[in-house]
């Protein structure tokens, strides 16, 4: 099992035929993942990676039947193809694009919640669920194991670090979840988690947040308020100074939002053990699942 | 890319929202003339950031002669690092009321939200944390924008906050509420900003609404849609900067992705999250890192080779750390890439460097036999790094 992608789900990339979405999408194709159908509008009608590609999502969607769309189109484009995928009909989008402006994601965060689609991203590493031979976006196949642990992460690289050191260890995935270094996103920390909590395979959660906005707080709310599983904590940027932007367009200590301090006492409050070191992760992931 | 505050009211006046007259001088002179226009003045100086007032960046001036001393003390003026290449001379107005308006992104709610106070004047953030309940808040629909009746019920709220006379009537506060906020949030949208402020919105003796200050944040991912704006900003960006980390500015004229901390121990690495993990790694080895550089996603030779460049520029460094998560890029090319890079740059200080990738124990091999440190984790590699910037001080 898993959460939001399985090996039934019948994926299309939006902008496939770009020199990014084909080398993703291939990757992809490599790693298990059904992908159905590409989306270039003006290329409808010709074949890429043995796929057909369609100048719409709605077309492409009666054609193919397809339920899940990886966007990787360029950033000013990016929003307006994250609403076409919902207006289709699809219930998940996951968006890699990173420096969409803000205020498209806000338009599009709201077309989106309207159609009960659901959002993963943007400038995310997107989502694997490595026991269902399925991805959608740019997660190294090689860092996918099956295995009993949910990933969620705002960052790209640490997540592929987690989940390289996990496995090393013996532990694998159910599903790993980047859901994205941007100040709007789609699904939250407390999103994902409560996804998690109703798998039945996933037997503990690690989560992996960084400085910037109040996400990390408001699952600690959650998993405060009782939470079926065990989650292992983890933040980074401890050493981050206020106002400055670090890397990630979201990561950033404004006023007195968003400081890992915050964000450490929160989850310790919630009684979440909290990690320093990504080997810390592993030991207590083995402590609590031996 | 933060305006200026006669460029956001200039923003503010093209979307019909009111603020004082006012002239932008350069010189003395033109503060002087500028001054013979208006009448009775105030000088404010014009940098990208706040507390310029304490600073004695705003000046009174009760004739020309007045203006011209003002604005010559002004434009000489450093306010925390920032050159002020203008000022703004703007009629005095008639306070009755101050009030605080601001359009903001507020993350949680992945919306823009309307700010709106009547405890104007003051840092909104000083009200927020010791009066939140002060603080009306509005979350449009971002496709619809704040429809009518929705402002007057945040202005109602505000209102139910407020203490003392009120100046205007309800009825007519209301009226004029409604526009206002429409114009502000109309702007915020078309300039793709994530903040639009009014701080304070005045209320004037004879009842009008007027912009006493403005701020305006554009979007960073958006400016290739504002080209008009960044021109605009033109030869006042250089001074705009002026008061940013030197090395900094440097690191964005190169395109990377740089924040300067003040320690001694460079850090590169790829991805923000882990880059951040390594600047933690650091610290708890007792160390201090010099900066947070992110290469992006990938491990390219030529990358590393620039941000090795740009942390050595930093004359505090005493020792670099490079980790690298290589995915499927092979450690043994990373390896060749940084042994090339180290000879061509010349550096004699410590070096470590932690990878992970496809034939990562040939590529720490090649390091060792080339003379830089490899290290299996990060917090192996963190502290070796941290002992050896420490051994080499003493």
């Amino acid at each position: 099992m898993s959460i939001l992608l399985n090996s039934e789900s019948r994926v299309l990339v939006q902008g496939m035929t770009g020199s990014e979405g084909t080398f993703h999408t291939q990757q992809m194709i490599e790693f298990g993942t059904n992908v159905v159908a590409g989306v270039s509008p003006g290329k409808g009608g010709s074949q890429h990676l043995g796929r057909p590609v369609y100048d719409s999502v709605a077309e492409a969607v009666i054609a193919t039947g397809a339920t899940v769309s990886g966007v990787f189109v360029p950033p000013a484009f990016a929003a307006d193809a994250i609403m076409e995928a919902a207006a289709a009909g699809l219930q998940l989008v996951v968006c890699i694009t990173e420096l969409i402006p803000v205020n498209d994601m806000v338009r599009a965060r709201a077309y989106l919640s309207s159609r009960g689609a659901r959002l993963v991203g943007p400038n995310c590493p997107g989502l694997m669920s490595p026991g269902e031979r399925s991805k959608v976006g740019i997660i190294p196949n090689q860092n996918g194991r099956p295995g009993p642990v949910g990933v969620v992460s705002r960052s790209g690289t640490l997540t592929y670090e987690i989940m390289q050191s996990l496995g090393a260890a013996g532990y694998g995935q159910t599903t790993a979840v980047g859901i994205g270094g941007d100040p709007v996103l789609g699904l939250s920390f407390s999103d994902v988690l409560e996804l998690f909590a109703t798998d039945p395979e996933t037997e503990l959660v690690v989560m992996a947040g960084e400085i910037g906005g109040s996400d990390e707080e408001r699952a600690a709310e959650l998993i405060g308020r009782g939470y079926p599983k065990p989650v292992v904590g983890f933040i980074s940027g401890r050493t981050a100074p206020p106002g400055k932007r670090m890397g990630h367009a979201g990561a950033i200590i404004s006023g007195n939002t968003g400081s890992a301090a915050s964000k450490v006492a929160a989850l310790e409050r919630a009684r979440v053990e909290v990690a320093d070191t990504i080997e810390q992760i592993v030991e207590r992931v083995t402590a609590r699942l031996r | 890319m933060k305006l200026l505050e006669h460029q956001a009211k200039a923003q503010f006046r093209s979307e019909g929202i009111e603020c004082p007259m006012g002239r932008v001088a350069r010189t003395p002179g033109e503060a002087e003339s500028a001054a013979r226009e208006l009448g009775e003045v105030v000088v404010k100086a014009q940098v990208p950031i706040g507390g310029r007032g304490k600073a004695g960046g705003v000046k009174v001036a009760r004739t020309p002669e007045e203006a011209r001393a003002a604005a010559s003390q002004i434009l000489q003026m450093e306010i925390r690092g920032y050159r002020v290449p203008a000022v703004l001379l703007e009629e005095l107005l008639d306070i009755g009321q101050e009030l605080y308006l601001g359009v903001t992104l507020d993350r949680d709610r992945r919306r823009l939200a309307v700010l709106l106070s009547f405890a104007g004047g003051m840092e909104i953030e000083d009200v927020a944390e010791r009066t939140p309940e002060k603080i009306a808040k509005l979350w449009p629909d971002p496709f619809s924008g704040p429809l009518p009746f929705e402002i007057r019920q945040l202005t109602l709220n505000a209102l139910a906050s407020a203490q003392g006379e009120q100046i205007l009537d309800r009825s007519r506060l209301l009226n004029l509420m409604v526009p206002l906020v429409q114009r502000l949030y109309q702007l915020c949208q078309r300039l793709d900003a994530t903040l639009c402020e009014i701080n304070p919105l005045v209320i004037t003796r004879s009842g009008q609404l007027i912009a006493g200050d403005g701020k305006v944040e554009v979007d960073q991912n958006a400016e290739y849609r504002h080209h008009d704006l960044v021109r605009e900003l033109g030869g006042d960006a250089e001074a705009a900067s002026s008061g940013d980390d030197q090395l900094e500015v440097e690191a964005r004229r190169r395109g990377l992705t740089y924040v300067h901390l003040g320690g001694d121990i460079g850090v590169i690495g790829n991805g923000a999250g882990l880059v951040m993990n390594t600047l933690d790694l650091v610290k708890q080895q007792g160390g201090s890192p010099a900066n947070f550089l992110d290469i992006g996603g990938g491990a390219k030779a030529e990358v590393v080779r620039q941000a090795l460049e740009m942390v050595l520029l930093d004359p505090e460094v005493k020792g670099i750390f490079v980790n690298i998560f290589g995915g499927i890029t092979r450690g043994d090319e990373v390896a060749k890439g940084l042994i090339q890079a180290r000879d061509e740059l010349q550096i004699k200080l410590p070096l470590v460097v932690r990878m992970t990738g496809t034939r990562e124990e040939e590529g720490r091999r090649l390091l060792e036999e080339g003379g830089i440190i490899p290290a299996v984790s990060a917090s192996e590699a963190a502290r070796r790094v941290v002992e050896m910037v420490a051994g080499a001080g003493r």
